[in-house]
């Protein structure tokens, strides 16, 4: 479903671009940030969830806490200053600046085993966001042991007074970027999600773009 | 020269320690346990133990026991992960067992479900009604910045410390430690997303988990993330467990939402397959 509103300008940091391309719609993207470095993410048509886990590309068993994160920040939405934390305890990187004003960490990935509770057994051999990770992952040794809940960039879920939260209608727009900081050598693993069945991709997978920049003072 | 000094001495004195009673310990055979819960005959206990603030313990069962896991004093808060026993790989997902049921506060009839989309257990019966599926436990970091120390021997251990423990003992490792469960301290979601932490729980409160697959269960009985004290609190925590049978079709709790069902389909299906129905 495309967007009515005009793409907005991505919002890139200054400093020289190691990488930039984009991601087909439902596919898969891995890259280490190096400390320092600035990693971009764009809703390019708008309403795409970018399913994201982080590791430290040094000790791969350390790697992205939900809890941890809410806990330090005392919230569970992310937003720009969010600090993205380990199982440790310890900052793996900081969203440092954010278009779009919210995203998820509690509501995990789709799974082809989770698609069959929530909509029917008929979504079984559709893909998902653990397959990709799953895929992924294989290409840094990283099997089923290392996935754990993740971050959803521009998916919007509401927890409502009395408990109630799901995958709603998204807040993103085309265009909207948001940049991430490596506080430490971090592995992330993106899922272009590719779940059909609510309204986190608009019920249509997008591209993305994913930005590498090198940071301030960085060469 | 001290009685210990010999073998022959030293052995006196090991066993004469025998008999000992101590707040916190596991009663073997566990159906000689003095205080079964009302209504669960004795011989039905499989495990019954005390774990004192800051210490874990951990215990495979088999599909369609129940554990319950009691607020002794007031102040004991259970870390928990499951594991399918048959294979640990499958574990507690905690973004699914909010999002599937659409709910993000545990209570009874809600499920803990598996990142394969199975039941791992059940909640069927919660007097406590204060747990927390966000939260997850304690790092040794952040006990070290508010206690001072997080150690798993020391004095304010962090639940992730006890919980690498526990689970070595089952010869799983850091990688295998996902984002848990806690029961007995709960936390609530403002408008806004902000955390606030529900408080303790009177003592003798109680949750009641039914194991719908053959588990691991590991337990770190520590406070809170967001406890708001400046001191490290956790009281006493009992843990009991007895035989019994998993949710079936006849349960009014296998049906009671469609989510559900599929997910008790899936956990039958399993089991079925696998030699454990």
């Amino acid at each position: 479903m495309a967007s009515p509103e005009p793409a907005k300008e991505a919002t890139l940091p200054p400093g020289r671009v190691i990488l930039d391309e984009v991601v087909p719609a439902r596919a898969p993207w891995s890259a280490v940030i190096e400390a320092g470095q600035l990693l971009s993410i764009v809703d390019l048509e708008g309403n795409q969830a970018v399913d994201t886990l982080l590791y430290d590309a040094h000790d791969t068993s350390e790697r992205y806490s939900v809890p941890d994160t809410i806990v330090a920040q005392g919230n569970v939405y992310l937003g720009e200053g969010s600090v993205l934390m380990s199982s440790a305890g310890r900052p793996l990187m900081t969203i440092v600046a954010d278009d779009c004003g919210r995203h998820d960490t509690v509501a995990g990935a789709c799974s082809k085993e989770s698609n069959t509770l929530r909509y029917g057994h008929h979504t079984r051999h559709q893909h998902a966001c653990a397959e990709n990770f799953l895929i992924e992952g294989a290409k840094w040794g990283l099997g089923k042991r290392d996935l754990v809940s993740n971050i959803n960039f521009y998916m919007n879920v509401p927890v409502e007074q009395d408990g109630t939260l799901g995958v709603v209608d998204g807040i993103s727009r085309p265009g909207l970027t948001v940049t991430l900081r490596a506080d430490r050598d971090t592995l992330v693993l993106v899922s272009n999600c590719p779940q059909m069945n609510n309204p986190c991709n608009g019920f249509d997978p997008t591209p993305i773009r994913v930005v590498i920049s090198a940071g301030i003072g960085g060469q | 020269m001290t009685s210990t000094a010999t073998t022959e001495g030293a052995r006196e004195h090991a066993r004469a320690q025998a008999g000992t009673i101590v707040d916190a310990m596991p009663v073997l055979p566990a159906r000689t346990y003095a205080k079964a819960p009302a209504g669960v005959a004795a011989e039905l206990l499989i495990w019954a133990e005390t774990v004192a603030g800051g210490g874990y313990t951990s215990k495979v069962i088999a599909r369609g026991s129940t554990i319950r896991l009691t607020d002794r004093d007031g102040d004991a808060c259970a870390h928990v992960l499951l594991y399918n026993a048959d294979q640990p790989w499958e574990r507690i997902n905690m973004a699914d067992t909010i999002k599937v049921p659409w709910q993000a506060y545990l209570g009874t009839g809600h499920p803990l479900l598996s990142d394969q989309g199975r039941v791992l257990a059940s909640i069927v019966q919660d007097t406590s009604g204060t747990h927390d599926a966000l939260c997850g436990t304690s790092t040794r970091a952040r006990n070290e910045e508010r206690y001072g120390d997080g150690s798993a021997h020391g004095p304010s251990p962090a639940g992730r410390e006890l919980l690498l423990l526990a689970a070595a003992k089952h010869a799983l490792g850091p990688r295998d430690i996902p984002p848990g469960v806690s029961f007995l301290k709960g936390t609530r979601v403002a408008q806004d997303g902000a955390l606030l932490p529900t408080g303790t729980s009177t003592p003798g409160a109680f949750v009641e988990l039914r194991a719908e697959l053959p588990l691991v269960v590991l337990i770190a009985n520590v406070p809170h993330p967001l406890d708001p004290r400046d001191d490290y609190h956790c009281t006493t925590l009992e843990v009991l467990a007895w035989r019994g049978q998993p949710t079936g079709p006849g349960d009014p709790l296998w049906s009671s939402t469609p989510e559900l069902e599929r997910a008790f389909l899936n956990t039958y299906d399993y089991a079925d397959a696998r030699g454990l129905a």
